[in-house]
Order: C-alpha cells, then structure tokens, then sequence
C-alpha cells in the first residue's frame, strides 16, 4: 500500500503558490471542498485561476476567497447565486470564462484520461465556440475543446484510506471524481478516513492511484443552499 | 390564459411511459408534479442523480442529496447517482428522452437564448447548453411575452444564443407551437385565449392551419 495520508490540511497544501490554477469539486454548496477553501484563505495565496461549476454564495465556499479579492480567473458553469461575483465580472476585475457544464466536466476527465482535446457539439453557433475550431462529423458540427491544466485539485469525499480511495455519498460526487488526478497534485479531504481494507475494493469511486494527498476533514458546515421540504400530510 | 403550473401541467402531457427526463430550473421542475401516474419516468438532474423523487418532509433533509437548482430532492427506489461526466455522457449520448426548460427568447428557426443579457445578468449557462447541442426532443417552457409585453417568441433572438436550431415545441401561457420550417405552427390556444391574441403576442412568423382546439387540461 502506498501510503497518500497527510496529518492535516496544512500539509495537505504544502506547496500552494500565487497565479497557481486550482480544480474544486463541488455543485453549488453540495461536496465543497471546506477544508481546503478555509486554508486557501489563510494561506492567502492572489491571482489564482479556479476552476469550479459554481462560485460559492457571498459569505461561503468560493464566495470567501472571492470576498479577500485572492481569485483573478474563475472558470465555471453558473454563478448566479453569487453578488459580489457578479459585481466583480461586470466591473471587470474578475476574469470570467463561462463554460458549458457538460463541457467543464469533460475538459477535467479528458485531463485525468490523459486526452489534449475533445469535439463536443455543446456552444456551437454561440459566442462560447468563438476562436474555437469546429469539424463536422455526420452532419453535425462540432467544438474543439481543449483539457484543463491545473497544479492542484481539490477534492471532498465521503470516506477514504491512506491508499487514496474515495467514496462519494449522493450528489456531492458531482464533479470530484473527474478531478481527481486531473492536476499536477490531487488533494482529497474526506469527512471518514477509514482503515485500509476496511472499504470494499468492489464499491472504491476513484482508486488511489488518481489521489497525492489524503486527510480527515473538520467541521464541516454543509451547508443547504435551497431547503425545500413538503408537508407531512 | 395559463399560469405557470398550468404550463407545467400542459408540458406533463407531452412525458410518455419509459421516458427519462431532464427539467430544467423554473417552470419545468413544475411538470414533475403533474406527470400521469401509471406511467414509468425516470427524472435526471444534471448535478448526478436519475430517478429523482418528491421534496422530503421537513426534517428528512440532507445536503449531500440535491437537484440542480439546489434544492433538497428526495430519490425514488432505483435510483442512481455519478459524477459529473457520467450525467452528461447520458446528455451528450443522447439517453435522455426529453429535455423540458425555459427560455428568454425563441426564435422561428428554432435558435434559443437563455443565459446571458450582456451588461446586466450574466448568471452563465449551467448544463443548457450541453442539453439544447445533443437533445433530439426539447420542449421549451416560458411566458409569451416578457414583464414589458414584448415577445419571445421571435423571428431572430436578440441575446447571445444557447443553441441553434434545437428548439422542436414550445408551450406558453398562451399556446402550444411547433417550431419547423422556419415559423411557429400553432397547435392548441391555452383555455379562453383567441387565435388573434396569440398572433398579436408573436413577433415571429405564425402558421395558423384550420381550426385550432383548445388545450384539454
């Protein structure tokens, strides 16, 4: 077993700098990587280049590290639930590239796939396919889209081992997994590291191999975006 | 005149036994509520889970299950969940039936904008766009006029598209149109609204052919 675990999330960063290009999981508040976001904050690294779906809400996830004016570039799918991000992209301190989130998703697994590019038939005839090169194949066009360069990605799980395997828990798998080893260096936090053996190998999400570094994550928030329950009737 | 469940209740009409379907945020996370129920459908959000189910009951809520508008959501028995590139190998691949969602502006040749007024809202485009490129059958749900009475439905969309050519219906709160040919066939007016109101409500070319019935909903 190699092992991938570090003590805590200080080491788990070791070697984070300015204008690097980040990969954070996540969809909307759901499988964040908490930890992580916190010590980027602490760390107070400037001119990063995130790529994530969402940019957080004002006062949580990436909305923090946009609120200490650290992130130059946000690459991303949707961010409508965010003001201060909206005010710093039309104001033009923020640069934005808005991505397809079919794309987005690919542009991280073609990385980790060890593919440069990808044609995909999402944005063509919009503004998000121009400069691009197009092909038709059978009739129909389509954009060439390149894979994602990252030095770190940024992971959350539900459990883990210090071999690197993952279990994700519902839908705050979302765009984890396709991070993973899509960057220079994977960093996982997992909310249970649990024993090596102790996850079934037939269950394992992503194997170690995609991981650098594991820990255990504290407190985690979790935080609901949109609460939406029925009555008992 | 329809309201926005009666627009939801009319798409509903359009889910056929053995269909997956993807709804977007808005009107069509209504249609859910109104599809038949001897029928078997299966509901795919884009953020990772197929066979999605009702709200949960106060108190059953958990963070790590939601849909793609971010609301707690609920899954049915034979449910799934994946990451991210799986839900879109499903969008991409063509393997959902129907894709339901809303608009801004339509346009007769079938182009759609829904994520971008330049200078003012820039919320970005989610999955709409991956959805619009690949799906074969997209039903488009919106107002038929925006807050200032001008149409939607239009000869040339004026905003920065989501997608050309892809729109095949749309229903509004007036009518229910098909999009070909470059124009807008009429199919069916919303209960108590006139051919002529719905001709006067569209800018973009209308084709109106004999009698046209009222929705039955």
């Amino acid at each position: 077993m190699i092992n991938k675990k570090v003590n805590n999330v200080q080491e788990a960063l070791k070697g984070v700098k300015d204008k690097m290009t980040f990969m954070l999981g996540g969809f909307g508040l759901c499988g964040i990587p908490e930890n992580a976001i916190s010590e980027l904050v602490k760390l107070n690294v400037r001119d990063v280049t995130c790529i994530s779906n969402n940019a957080g809400v004002d006062d949580f996830g990436l909305g923090l590290l946009l609120q200490n004016k650290q992130i130059k570039k946000m690459i991303s799918s949707y961010v409508g639930e965010n003001d201060e991000f909206e005010r710093q992209m039309l104001s033009g301190e923020l640069e934005v590239e808005l991505t397809p989130q079919g794309t987005l998703a690919e542009k991280c697994r073609a990385a980790q796939a060890g593919f440069p590019a990808f044609y995909t038939p999402a944005g063509y005839g919009t503004e998000v396919a121009e400069g691009k090169e197009t092909r038709e194949f059978d009739g129909k066009m389509y954009v060439l889209e390149p894979a994602f360069k990252a030095d770190f990605a940024f992971v959350k799980a539900w459990k883990g081992d210090a071999a690197g395997n993952l279990v994700f828990k519902g839908t705050s798998r979302n765009f984890n997994p396709n991070m993973c080893g899509a960057a220079t260096i994977t960093v996982a936090e997992v909310e249970e590291l649990v024993e090596v053996g102790e996850l079934d190998p037939n269950n394992i999400h992503i194997p170690g191999i995609f991981v650098q570094r594991i820990f255990e994550g504290k407190d985690y928030e979790k935080r609901i975006e949109q609460r939406t329950v029925r009555q008992r009737s | 005149m329809l309201d926005k469940n009666g627009i939801a209740k009319r798409i509903a009409q359009e889910v056929q036994d053995g269909f997956y379907v993807n709804l977007g945020i808005g009107i069509p996370t209504l249609v859910a509520n109104y599809v038949r129920e001897d029928i078997e459908v299966e509901f795919q959000s884009e953020n990772g889970v197929l066979g999605m189910g009702p709200f949960p009951f106060e108190g059953d809520e958990d963070a790590d299950i939601i849909n793609a508008g971010k609301q707690t959501i609920t899954t049915m028995p034979g449910a799934s969940f994946f990451d991210s590139a799986t839900s879109f190998s499903m969008i991409r691949g063509k393997h959902v039936d129907l894709t339901i969602l809303g608009a801004m502006e339509v346009a007769e040749n079938g182009d759609i904008a829904n994520w971008k007024i330049p200078g003012k809202m820039v919320k970005g485009m989610g999955g709409a766009m991956d959805l619009v490129a690949s799906a074969e059958n997209i039903i488009v749900a919106m107002m038929h006029s925006n807050k200032h009475g001008e149409s939607k439905i239009l000869k040339q969309c004026s905003l920065p598209l989501t997608g050309v050519g892809c729109v095949t219906k749309v229903v509004t709160n007036l009518a229910v149109l098909e999009v070909k040919d470059n124009a807008f066939h009429l199919l069916e007016r919303a209960p108590g609204v006139s051919v002529e109101e719905i001709k006067s409500a569209t800018e973009g070319t209308l084709v109106v052919n004999g009698e046209i019935p009222e929705m039955n909903i």
